[in-house]
């Protein structure tokens, strides 16, 4: 197991991201409502640099009581990276696809100590 | 805890892509994955690339051959302001491919070009071919491919003219690994043929394409001299598919994903059954067809709805002497991407029906949205090695006469 240090926990606001190599593999670390999240920068659709992708708000439809729908709408509750080779969208917190759940990221592990923020490989 | 600098996360260039990100960054990982695979030996030939043309509208202009269609484009360029490209129709803002900005390479390739020695699509290209592993890029326009519904068909021949005398001109002569499907105004039989008659055997020409998005029948007795010109000469013709948001039958599609699924795939199987049922492989048996940008799946469905059809109205395709599939399979070839791949046994199959090891050639699409790499060919578990290569390179060497010996470095 091997360690690597990324920066101080306040280098990454919330929102914000740090995309990192450590040896080999490239990290995407991700603040989202306060908490890091980290993902292998590697799209399980093409291998893309996903961690590297615009991030959206999911976007939703709602379906008023008669099953009609009027506007499309962003909900904020959940924010989405979208890979920039090919679009495939997932959640930053649980790394699920926005469509089907068996599309998934791959979850890096992270250290905090001391106010930095390390990841274990 | 000492941390050495062995053990500190090296901070990415790019944080984030956009449209000003360098090609060579946004493929980074396409070229790790080449040389991981060892490509390096491998001959790999993109038989659909893509440049923006109309970024080059205002050059492009100046090879109109007619004077006062030129005077008229060059003027329109010096002095309106806010227009689309002069004499080009089109779906103007309905241009929804990047997914609102989500794949910024689609909506703009905008990163900085400082080779003052050659065009910027040169450089643009050969970014590309090194990131993916390409040893030859086959160059196509894309604003153009609507042209076939152009209300004027003469300036189909104007600006399909202007755009294969500058491509020659500007990129193709730079540099002899990027090719071209010369434009084919085919709406206009007698121009087409003057166009082979023209630019057959120029820098660069490997065949002959048309846009598939038309309503002309490609069985019709005006286009019979310009398949044996092309047969003839040993030049395959390619219908390049495309999508169109006037196409009534498509008219009550809202979503830009229905719109392209349907659009790429639709405007080529019309033409292949037309292409099929009225034998045009039976009276050109050498000409070979290519069938560019429309994924496989279609293929499949296609042969098994016109092999059962044509066994119950053989009267209405008399000049048939085999199955139409059998057709498919032989006289035709296809261009992989967008390749359908989320389920494997149907992508197997379809492989199989149209006898890929010698009837399928790797095509990127790159820089549009659904672009495919080489790696998805050699990553496919069902394929000998020796297919793997024929469809990355092979087969494209065979059909446009290429030297089979790779060139790129990775």
């Amino acid at each position: 197991m091997a360690e690597y240090l990324v920066c101080s926990e306040d280098e990454i606001a919330d929102g914000g991201r740090k995309v990192v190599a450590c040896g080999e593999r490239e990290i995407g670390i991700f603040r989202v409502k306060g908490a890091l999240h980290a993902w292998h920068n590697m799209c399980p659709h093409r291998q893309g640099p996903i961690c590297q992708g615009r991030i959206y708000p999911e976007v939703v439809e709602p379906v008023d009581d008669k099953g009609e729908v009027r506007t499309l709408q962003y909900n904020e509750e959940n924010m989405h990276v979208a890979c920039p080779w090919h679009g495939w969208e997932f959640n930053l917190e649980t790394g699920r696809n926005a469509g089907p759940a068996k599309y998934r990221l791959h979850r890096a592990e992270l250290a905090i100590r001391e106010g930095q923020i390390y990841v274990v490989l | 805890m000492d941390i050495s600098n062995k053990d500190r996360a090296r901070e990415l260039p790019v944080q984030q892509i956009d449209v000003f990100t360098d090609t060579r960054d946004i493929l980074a990982h396409a070229n790790r994955a080449a040389r991981k695979r060892g490509f390096e030996d491998w001959l790999i030939c993109d038989v659909d690339a893509h440049h923006t043309e109309t970024i080059s509208w205002h050059e492009l202009v100046q090879y109109i051959e007619d004077p006062v269609i030129r005077h008229q484009a060059m003027l329109f360029h010096d002095e309106k302001m806010g227009t689309a490209s002069y004499g080009l129709n089109g779906d103007m803002g309905l241009k929804y491919q990047d997914v609102g900005g989500r794949i910024p390479h689609q909506a703009g390739i905008r990163e900085k070009v400082d080779d003052g020695g050659v065009h910027r699509d040169v450089t643009l290209s050969r970014r590309a071919m090194s990131a993916l592993g390409v040893d030859y890029m086959v160059l196509f326009p894309t604003p153009m491919l609507t042209l076939g519904l152009h209300p004027q068909p003469e300036m189909e021949v104007y600006l399909g003219r202007a755009y294969n005398r500058w491509l020659i001109d500007k990129v193709l002569t730079k540099d002899d690994r990027l090719k071209t499907l010369a434009y084919l105004p085919f709406n206009v039989p007698k121009e087409a043929e003057r166009t082979i008659e023209e630019f057959a055997g120029q820098p660069g020409v490997i065949g002959f394409c048309v846009p598939s998005v038309r309503h002309k029948a490609v069985h019709h007795n005006d286009y019979m001299r310009i398949y044996a010109m092309l047969e003839e000469r040993n030049l395959p013709i390619a219908f390049h598919a495309a999508y169109h948001w006037q196409d009534q039958s498509l008219a009550t599609i809202n979503r830009f994903l229905g719109m392209h699924a349907l659009g790429f795939v639709w405007c080529n199987m019309v033409h292949m059954t037309n292409w099929i049922l009225n034998g045009i492989p039976e009276r050109f048996p050498k000409l070979k067809s290519i069938w560019v940008e429309s994924g496989l799946a279609w293929i499949p469905f296609l042969m098994q709805r016109l092999d059962d059809q044509y066994l119950m109205r053989p009267s209405e395709a008399p000049q048939l002497k085999k199955l139409p599939s059998e057709y498919m399979r032989e006289n035709c070839w296809y261009t992989t991407q967008p390749m359908e791949t989320v389920n494997m046994k149907a992508l197997q199959l379809t492989l199989e029906m149209i006898n890929a090891e010698s009837q399928l050639l790797f095509a990127s699409d790159w820089p549009h949205f659904d672009f495919d790499l080489p790696q998805e060919i050699y990553d496919l578990p069902f394929l000998s090695e020796q297919a793997k290569r024929n469809i990355l390179g092979l087969n494209a060497a065979k059909l446009f006469n290429l030297d089979p010996t790779p060139r790129k470095t990775l």
